[in-house]
């Protein structure tokens, strides 16, 4: 085969000097990193990072909310002592707030600032030249993280909130790695960045969004990859407790709730038990905490009534 | 190498997915960096790079696990990822008690002996003892019979059935059921079920590593292909099948309720907000170079649905009219009729209710919509509902019919429907039957589509979806 590696391909593109080291070593080692960032993957989780890693490619999260989408990137840019840069999405996002923005106040200022200083000495295209350079150009997140020299990791949340346009400003960055400014040129990376992009699935994502990144689905983890979880990341539990509370989650979210409780949800009430001291859980104290696990009055009634084996009615 | 990743892909594409060709190439440059020999790695690499949509990961997983069963991969390890080797001994001849197939040289193990392999390997989470006792019970209770072009649902059935699941259920749980806790014992009891499903699992997959020795994996891929969710077919979807659409049903109207409601929110700007936007210019200077609109209100249309819910297209009723109503936020009114040979209106069942599936159930027990012999008839439940509600038809009302317009040889009555397509804005018929079979036997479909705006073949979710979507 005579194609390059995609990493030097991309690095040949974006016009770097040498080739930026890759992060991990294989996929055992972006286990082993991300664990030591209390954030227990699992197989396919790692091999969609050291893929990402590997291709240069950026990594599409899809699960339920509450699931470790977002602590994933957290958790790789720690792993590889990179910044986040985070871009929060939401309806009504526009490259404004997403890209660029060109400051004209500022620029305002500065047409006044010459007029007065010196009439007539600066001629148009003096002026437009200057006032469309980088200095007046207020960056946003996708411009930071592709401007930015240290190491970074990109990560767009909720990418699935915006409208189906906006998603276009993303093509660009997510293939090619740039940012084209008009009247300024082109922004190219000056490294490899990760980006992470994550989706609740409230809408389909378009085709052409997906093609570009490598598709990652986390779902409910099962009750080992859970109990490990909870004794990672909840201190002074014992295993005893952290594998009752697995099994109990497990259990509610086999019924049919409206919002099953997610990991985070299980961490809150890991926690809260352990703040209460219990060292094991009955039915009663898990009736009187539901609330931490589930957040509509229907599912805690249908989870008591469950739990109990009849209606309670809760005062 | 790159035969076999193109293979796999033509593979996936005849299942259903949709594999760009930018994707394939993605696959082979995963294929460079990873280990090969790791099967778990393989999988979830080619996962990540072909496949674009949860939904679609378990259509995926089967492929790949019949797809690359014999297929010889450079040496794959005897590896035991969650005991997880889909090919295991195959090539080793006679591996003594492993089998215990029909051939095999080592008696077989008794009925008994089995149960309590079984039994053991649960209890203790062994999940080697657990394939071993697996591969035992398929080839005791499966009958299979070689050279068949099955899928193995029935075997797996036939299977399934012989291991008396409750009573190893029973025996895992016992001990825990005398607490008097209801959590202890509610827990316990769900950890057996996990367990008995991985059972499940293993016999699954002993199951298809026999087919795949029997009759090789290409053949048996053709079999085991299962459409995906969206592609069912509802009015033949078998009961596990229609379980399947019941689960797809729920993300998929949230989806649609989203994207109507965000179509609705763009669509047409209203007037210029003349207030926001002074408001807006201060900060320019007093000049206005950014307008602003007031939000538009485009009307919502009224839904009309009249379902037939005859056994044959029941199910199809079912889940239409729980998408109508899941959406039902994107319509200013949605009133639903439903009949065989009477008529009834069940609107109400939907007030209230968080979740449709819940009114359609009650619907089902309910309604009262037989009036004679129980057999369609369009005619007299068309007529019924000119008779008491037309009157509630206007010109911002949509009307759905849904049925296959099989009369059972009853009068037509297509005047009543000309009249309600006279009144409202638009009459849709939805037929879940293929376009092929209309108009042939008792199907009167022909009579009603002139005065239709549209007849539409719905067989699927998919095709429900885009005709839903296209409505408001």
């Amino acid at each position: 085969m005579t194609s390059l590696d995609p990493r030097q391909e991309l690095a040949k593109r974006l016009g770097l000097e040498h080739l930026p080291p890759v992060h991990f070593e294989s996929a055992a080692d972006v286990r082993a990193r991300l664990a030591k960032n209390e954030y227990l993957s699992d197989d396919a989780i790692a091999s969609v990072a050291f893929l990402a890693d590997r291709l240069a490619k950026p990594v599409l999260v899809e699960g339920p909310a509450g699931t470790g989408k977002t602590a994933l990137a957290k958790a790789v840019a720690d792993a590889v002592g990179a910044r986040l840069v985070r871009l929060q999405c939401y309806e009504g996002l526009d490259e404004s707030k997403a890209l660029y923005e060109w400051n004209y106040r500022k620029q305002l200022l500065r047409i006044q600032a010459g007029r007065s200083e010196s009439e007539a000495q600066e001629s148009w295209s003096e002026l437009e030249e200057d006032i469309f350079s980088s200095e007046f150009l207020l960056t946003r997140p996708l411009l930071e993280a592709i401007s930015a020299t240290d190491p970074v990791v990109l990560l767009i949340d909720e990418v699935d909130r915006v409208e189906l346009e906006t998603e276009a400003l993303l093509l660009e960055i997510l293939s090619e790695y740039q940012v084209s400014i008009p009247e300024l040129g082109t922004v190219r990376a000056q490294q490899i960045p990760m980006v992470f992009l994550t989706s609740n699935n409230t809408r389909e994502l378009s085709e052409a969004l997906k093609r570009r990144c490598l598709y990652l689905y986390i779902g409910y983890p099962d009750v080992e990859r859970e109990r490990d979880i909870i004794l990672a990341r909840v201190p002074g539990i014992s295993t005893a407790l952290a594998e009752q509370i697995a099994q109990v989650v497990r259990s509610l979210r086999t019924l049919d709730l409206k919002k099953s409780p997610s990991v985070s949800e299980t961490l809150d009430w890991a926690r809260t038990l352990v703040i209460l001291g219990r060292e094991e859980i009955g039915a009663e104290e898990t009736v009187a905490t539901l609330h931490i696990l589930l957040k509509y009055q229907s599912d805690i009634e249908r989870a008591t009534k469950e739990i109990l084996g009849h209606a309670v009615s809760l005062a | 190498m790159l035969n076999v990743l193109a293979e796999f892909v033509g593979e996936l594409r005849a299942a259903g997915l949709p594999v760009s060709m930018s994707e394939h190439i993605d696959a082979a440059r995963a294929m460079r960096v990873i280990d090969l020999a790791d099967r778990r790695a393989l999988r979830d690499s080619l996962a990540a790079t072909l496949v674009k949509d949860g939904d679609h990961l378990p259509v995926f997983y089967t492929a790949f696990d019949v797809f690359f069963a014999d297929r010889a991969l450079p040496p794959v390890s005897d590896e035991t990822h969650d005991g997880e080797s889909p090919d295991g001994d195959a090539g080793s001849p006679g591996p003594g008690q492993s089998r215990g197939d029909g051939g095999g040289a080592s008696a077989p193990l008794s009925a008994e002996q089995l149960a309590d392999l079984l039994f053991r390997a649960l209890r203790d989470g062994d999940q080697s003892a657990l394939n071993r006792g697996a591969r035992a019970a398929v080839a005791r209770y499966a009958g299979m019979e070689p050279g068949r072009p099955v899928g193995g649902t029935y075997y797996l059935y036939r299977t399934l059935r012989s291991l008396e699941l409750d009573r190893l259920e029973a025996r895992l749980t016992d001990g825990r059921a005398a607490e008097d806790d209801q959590l202890a014992k509610r827990l316990a009891r769900d950890e057996a079920r996990a367990r008995i499903e991985g059972l499940k699992r293993a016999v699954e997959r002993a199951i298809r590593e026999r087919l795949v020795e029997d009759r090789g994996s290409s053949a048996l891929a053709k079999s085991v292909r299962k459409p995906l969710p969206e592609d069912l077919d509802v009015m033949h979807a078998n009961r596990e099948e229609l379980a399947q659409l019941e689960r797809a049903l729920r993300p998929l109207s949230r989806k649609l309720a989203t994207r109507l409601a965000r179509r609705r929110r763009r669509r047409r700007r209203g007037p210029v907000d003349l207030r926001h936007t002074v408001r807006r210019s201060l900060s320019t200077g007093g000049v206005p170079l950014d307008l602003r609109f007031k939000p538009p209100r485009p009307a919502k249309p009224e839904i009309v649905v009249i379902a037939d819910v005859s056994g044959s297209v029941a199910s199809f009723a079912r889940f239409t009219l729980h998408l109508v109503h899941a959406i039902s936020s994107q319509f200013s009114k949605v009133r639903s009729f439903v009949f065989v040979d009477g008529l009834d209106e069940v609107t109400d069942y939907f007030d209230g209710v968080d979740d449709p599936a819940v009114a359609v159930a009650r619907i089902n027990a309910e309604a009262d919509v037989v009036a004679f012999d129980g057999h369609s008839d369009y005619g007299r439940a068309l007529l019924s509902f000119h008779e008491r509600f037309a009157k509630d038809v206007t010109r911002r009302t949509t009307v759905l019919i849904l049925g296959d317009g099989r009369n059972n040889y009853h009068q037509a009555h297509a005047e009543v429907v000309a009249d309600l397509a006279s009144r409202a804005r638009n009459v849709f018929w939805l037929n879940p039957e293929p376009a092929s079979y209309w108009n042939s036997g008792d199907s009167i479909i022909d009579q009603y589509a002139p005065y239709c705006d549209r007849v539409v073949e719905c067989r699927t979710l998919r095709q429900l979806e885009a005709f839903v979507g296209g409505l408001s």
